[in-house]
């Protein structure tokens, strides 16, 4: 496994005050995601650790995207992957920036049932 | 709504089992503390190195808590991750709350860590030993997928109580292991239940090596947690010899023994078959009389 580091930068993105938060796990085919503040000028930077080489175009698009949804600026995002798919890791920003806006608690467990 | 525990992330035990926003995480990862290891070899590392420790209270009770990842390699012990453990531990020698939960989900060392690894694991048990005789309970619960295995699973047996679930596994060597160590022949890791009535929750319970064995949720968990902390610990010469005795009269008894259901006959289970379907309370009341302990 050979990882590649990634970086990202939107501009002119809302001050979006929150704390520090993490979701997901880095297990095959997850990823896990860290919302902190920062004092970025209203950009929003994010840093992607990937174990998957070679979709730096998907990943710039997936980020465009979820840039676009929320327009959160002052924040730096931190992503871990393990071979994430796109949906995977669009899902898992908004679940990251939900728990972030919310004050670092977590959201509402999905329902689940019992073995 | 049943959340269960099986399925749950460790973030997601936490969240579960502490009482609303009592959690504070030590070492979140603003702090930056991850593996030194894993970028070396090419591989990403987590924020928090696959154990969420920190402080908070359960049933209003203050505790310290450990909670492994097993999503994260396997909720493998590396460097980092063994000494937060070990952290956890010793930080309750020097403050006593009223326990120490361990909620455990590993296959033991991270093998790209190994020296680090075993080291940590080995402190991870002395530390255990240390809270226990500070007077500090240290419960652990065991009911994730990836189960408690390797070193891990000799540090749980250090602790004063064990909860699982029937889902739950507690063994040394992994189905995995012996399978590959010893062949298919003597041990076949599909074979889901053989497994598990080698290492499975409820086969546990009857060796008397887990003390409560509860349904798959985090409420039923919690429950269980909280009797436990009530229970508090007996780390008197006197347990320890009837432990070391139990141990004894194990191999004498159980020694021949072949498989996990010739155990449970000789226990005086008629019908070793009809264990496995049990639901937890049936289990559990048709167990009195029939554990080694």
């Amino acid at each position: 496994m050979t990882m590649e580091n990634l970086k990202y930068r939107f501009d002119g993105g809302k001050p979006t005050p929150g704390v520090a938060a993490i979701v997901g796990v880095l297990g095959s085919g997850n990823l896990e995601v860290m919302v902190e503040p920062a004092a970025l000028g209203g950009a929003c930077e994010i840093e992607v650790s990937t174990a998957a080489r070679g979709f730096g175009a998907i990943w710039q698009a997936v980020m465009g995207d979820f840039f676009a949804r929320h327009r959160a600026g002052d924040i730096r995002i931190l992503v871990n992957d393990a071979g994430a798919t796109p949906a995977i890791v669009s899902l898992r920003l908004d679940q990251a920036i939900e728990t972030y806006t919310a004050k670092g608690q977590m959201p509402k467990q999905m329902p689940k049932k019992e073995k | 709504m049943i959340h269960s525990y099986y399925e749950s992330s460790a973030r997601a035990r936490i969240a579960g089992l502490l009482d609303a926003d009592s959690f504070h995480e030590w070492l979140f990862a603003e702090d930056r503390v991850t593996s030194p290891h894993l970028a070396i070899l090419e591989q990403p590392a987590a924020f928090d190195d696959g154990v969420i420790i920190g402080q908070g209270s359960i049933a209003e009770k203050q505790i310290f808590i450990a909670a492994q990842e097993g999503g994260f390699m396997g909720g493998a012990v590396g460097e980092v991750h063994g000494a937060k453990i070990v952290g956890v531990l010793e930080r309750a020698v020097r403050d006593h709350p009223a326990a120490v939960l361990l909620l455990l989900e590993t296959g033991g060392v991270r093998l790209q860590e190994a020296n680090a690894g075993l080291i940590a694991v080995s402190e991870v048990m002395r530390a255990i030993l240390s809270a226990r005789a500070a007077g500090v309970p240290v419960i652990v619960a065991i009911g994730g997928q990836y189960g408690c295995f390797g070193g891990m699973g000799i540090a749980a047996r250090c602790a004063s109580t064990i909860i699982m679930s029937e889902e739950g596994r507690l063994g040394l060597s992994g189905p995995e292991v012996i399978e590959t160590a010893r062949g298919v022949e003597e041990y076949d890791s599909r074979d889901r239940a053989l497994v598990w009535r080698t290492v499975g929750g409820k086969h546990r319970y009857l060796l008397g090596e887990c003390d409560m064995i509860v349904p798959d949720g985090i409420a039923a968990f919690q429950h269980a947690i909280t009797a436990s902390i009530e229970k508090g610990d007996d780390w008197s010469l006197a347990a320890l010899e009837q432990e070391h005795q139990l141990l004894a009269d194990r191999v004498k008894r159980f020694g021949a023994c072949k498989d996990g259901r010739d155990i449970w006959r000789e226990l005086g289970w008629a019908d070793p078959d009809a264990l496995a379907m049990m639901d937890n309370d049936e289990f559990v009341a048709a167990a009195q009389g029939h554990r080694a302990k």
